[in-house]
């Protein structure tokens, strides 16, 4: 299983190298949407199908808003810098990924996790709320807050969107 | 001879006929999802978007007048905030009974389709909302016309 | 402990993409690889060994279950990415209208 995880990983890596440095921008946009695909395999996976789910739908929607954004873009901007100028930043991600991976040994090993929040959620779910989904009593029941944050976030995100995409309205004289 | 009828809008003729057979069968699977959101997985915000996406589809195959006569901005934005102030109302009349977003409908047996008390509610007002809400800003995003000189 | 490093090594490629890039459109892809980058790697720390997904079934013996509550973290965090996602292409778009260039080394003067 964790085989089949890292060879995933490494075609998501591969995929989204592709996606930033072709320079035809509908071909990196077809990228991306492979990025988000094998996500969803990667979820499905690890045994979490409410994830696949809307993983999926909200990677095809995306693909529909950036292709949006692409139309009627006839000249094409790229850098024209060689390899050599960009070898300090190269080398100060190297730095920084050796410091994160320092600190990764006081994660517990992959496949035993720490369980004494979901011991209480897994064992009294469905007493308490009677739903089978433990995901979705989780989300609605014990942290329904969260919910209503989330939804306050996305409606604003909305707002800000169509008030930006307005007419400009011009004053008469 | 070609004999499609898309002189003036929309996608070819294939396309168009494809759609018509099936967006119904998506706008049945999103509401599936939506329902079922508590015996299976899925919820309110994967519904949501696929009832979006398939008022989208419809956009995409036949051009944006044939679904802006029934569907504009304004009634898409009334029933957005229609379905943000029904989640809300459920929280509030927890509130009333107890806590805030209190359990108050009864839990019927598991397993059955009218049980976990407000997770039901719930999941219909948040798939109203994110639906109509994300076709809202789709139809933003295609009624912006470029200035051509300033 | 190999899966770590290579989520890891994802969202660097991401942040790369933000450092380096000209072009407006492939600024906002990046925030996108970086996002599932991050999406990810909550779900791999809640993988559990040989267990289940976390819904019951109808006479199910007792087994184990992967944990659940990442999941309803994350659920709500992929939500929050495609709002994200809608707002900066509808900028991008004005950006696009105002100054007739995506690239972002023209786009500098701040007054109207």
């Amino acid at each position: 299983m964790e085989i089949i995880i890292v060879i995933l990983i490494i075609l998501m890596i591969i995929a989204a190298i592709i996606a930033l440095e072709i320079r035809d921008l509908l071909s990196s946009i077809v990228s991306l949407g492979s990025v988000g695909i094998i996500l969803t395999f990667i979820f499905l996976l690890l045994q979490a199908p409410d994830l696949a789910i809307v993983q999926f739908v909200v990677e095809i929607l995306s693909l529909v808003v950036l292709i949006r954004g692409t139309v009627k873009r006839d000249e094409e901007v790229y850098s024209k810098q060689k390899f050599l100028s960009r070898a300090p930043i190269l080398l100060s991600l190297v730095v920084f990924l050796y410091f994160i991976v320092l600190g990764l040994k006081y994660i517990p090993q992959f496949g035993f996790p720490k369980y004494k929040l979901a011991e209480y959620y897994v064992k009294n779910a469905i007493g308490e709320t009677g739903a089978v989904n433990v995901v979705a009593s989780i989300i609605l029941n014990y942290r329904a807050y969260d919910t209503l944050g989330e939804a306050t976030v996305l409606f604003t995100a909305i707002l800000g969107a169509v008030a930006i995409l307005r007419k400009i309205g011009k004053i008469k004289k | 001879m070609k004999q499609n009828n898309n002189d003036k809008k929309g996608m070819t003729l294939i396309v168009k006929t494809v759609t018509r057979w099936t967006v119904l069968l998506i706008i049945l699977y999103g509401l599936y999802i939506t329902f079922f959101g508590h015996l299976g997985p899925g919820g309110g915000f994967a519904g949501g978007v696929i009832v979006a996406l398939s008022f989208i589809h419809i956009i995409l195959a036949y051009g944006k007048e044939i679904v802006m006569k029934k569907f504009n901005e304004t009634v898409s934005s009334i029933l957005e905030s229609l379905g943000g102030l029904l989640f809300l109302t459920i929280a509030v009349l927890g509130f009333i009974v107890g806590v805030f977003f209190k359990n108050f409908l009864g839990k019927g047996a598991p397993f059955n389709i009218i049980s976990a008390g407000i997770i039901l509610p719930s999941n219909l007002a948040i798939a109203l909302k994110v639906g109509f809400g994300i076709f809202g800003v789709f139809l933003a995003l295609i009624l912006f016309i470029y200035k051509e000189k300033d | 402990m190999l899966p770590y490093v290579l989520c890891l090594i994802l969202f660097l490629v991401g942040l790369y993409g933000i450092i380096t890039k000209k072009n407006l459109l492939k600024i906002i892809i990046s925030f996108i690889i970086m996002e599932n980058a991050l999406n990810l790697f909550f779900i791999l720390i809640g993988y559990k060994k040989d267990a289940k997904f976390p819904i019951f079934i109808k006479d199910m013996s007792t087994t184990s279950m992967v944990d659940p509550v990442p999941q309803a973290l994350v659920l709500t965090s992929i939500v929050i990415g495609l709002s994200i996602t809608i707002l900066m292409v509808a900028i991008a778009i004005r950006l696009y209208e105002k100054y007739k260039t995506l690239d972002i080394t023209e786009i500098k003067n701040l007054k109207g």
